[in-house]
């Protein structure tokens, strides 16, 4: 184990614990609020282990929508775990198949956003061990936030609008991936797309945005000749 | 708004949403170690997922098309936030204007 680059996985997600928390715990009330037990709570983190899908499942869940909407919701919102996956992937070719098991399982938005950009960069660092610092302290605090969530219940008031610091977060780690004009006109397309695709079934709006979204970007950089983000 | 799926139900779906989540962090990860080279036309793809993915789950959050259920405390802390985040790429001072904002517009105005 290289332990300086595990701790530098922690230092550097450390800043993001500040967004996590409070998404954590909104998901443990939102567990709650859908009439789900503490070892569904506990279920859900463990064996999901992905916010903005579990809070999609609960409040489907709780309106007793069809079990098949249900599951394809939360997958389609999951879908961009391929994509990150796809992206991550060369880093990870030279790992054994049980450490890429273990390092998929812990692979959320977060992880692959700082450990591909600390790769990028030219830092001399471990990659499996910074990736778990990040990961796993990630998964660690995510555990206890739901669970913490969901034994505070429902002592927290709507008003606080604690579930508004989830697209917080994400904001935050949106920006530094706008590198250039071609990125910047992804996440505009995106994020139109998604605004008016809101009302699609199934959470499609989401799939659908992040297509188009980087289908807008490719044809950007291909018109403009494109230049090296990196 | 409670479940009235019972515990088993309950279970099932969160272990089919668990292995199908699974499956889509493992597969790439899985199968590139078996090619040679990811080809640079799938790279150049790859390049624009965050940004157009994290737009797609931000912005329909501070902003909505159904007059009904557009919020302006969020989208006046929305952009404030987006702003900051602009300025300092930093998380935790995005957060703070970000909920700061909501709770002044909704408790002190």
């Amino acid at each position: 184990m290289d332990t300086a680059a595990f701790r530098r996985g922690v230092r550097d997600v450390a800043p993001l614990l500040l967004g996590i928390i409070p998404f954590g715990l909104v998901a443990g009330i939102a567990t709650v609020n859908a009439g789900l037990g503490l070892p569904a709570a506990v279920g859900l983190s463990v064996v999901v282990f992905a916010g903005a899908s579990q809070l999609a499942a609960l409040e489907l869940l709780g309106q007793n929508a069809p079990l098949t909407v249900v599951v394809a919701t939360a997958v389609v919102i999951n879908l961009r775990l391929l994509m990150y996956s796809a992206s991550i992937a060369p880093y990870f070719r030279d790992f054994t198949s049980r450490w890429k098991a273990v390092l998929a399982y812990v692979l959320t938005d977060q992880a692959y956003a700082l450990s591909v950009a600390s790769y990028r960069s030219d830092r001399e660092t471990d990659r499996k061990w910074y990736y778990l610092g990040v990961a796993v302290t990630l998964w660690a605090v995510w555990q206890v936030t739901t669970i913490a969530g969901a034994l505070l219940g429902t002592g927290v008031p709507d008003a606080w609008g604690l579930e508004f610091a989830i697209p917080l977060v994400f904001l935050a780690i949106l920006v530094p991936a706008i590198e250039d004009a071609a990125t910047g006109i992804a996440a505009v397309v995106g994020g139109v797309v998604a605004v008016v695709g809101a009302g699609l079934p199934l959470n499609l709006g989401l799939l659908v945005a992040s297509g188009v979204g980087i289908t807008a970007g490719v044809l950007t950089e291909s018109v403009t000749g494109g230049t090296d983000g990196d | 708004m409670a479940t009235n799926y019972g515990p088993v139900e309950i279970a099932g779906v969160i272990a089919v949403i668990g292995v199908l989540t699974y499956a889509c962090r493992l597969s790439f990860i899985a199968l590139f170690g078996r090619l040679d080279e990811i080809p640079p036309a799938v790279e150049r793809v790859l390049r624009f997922v965050p940004a157009a993915v994290l737009a797609a789950l931000v912005l329909p959050s501070f902003v909505t098309l159904d007059a009904s259920s557009f919020a302006a405390d969020k989208f006046v802390a929305g952009a404030l936030a987006a702003g900051v985040a602009w300025q300092t790429e930093d998380v935790f001072a995005t957060m703070v204007t970000g909920m700061g904002v909501l709770w002044a517009i909704r408790f002190l105005l």
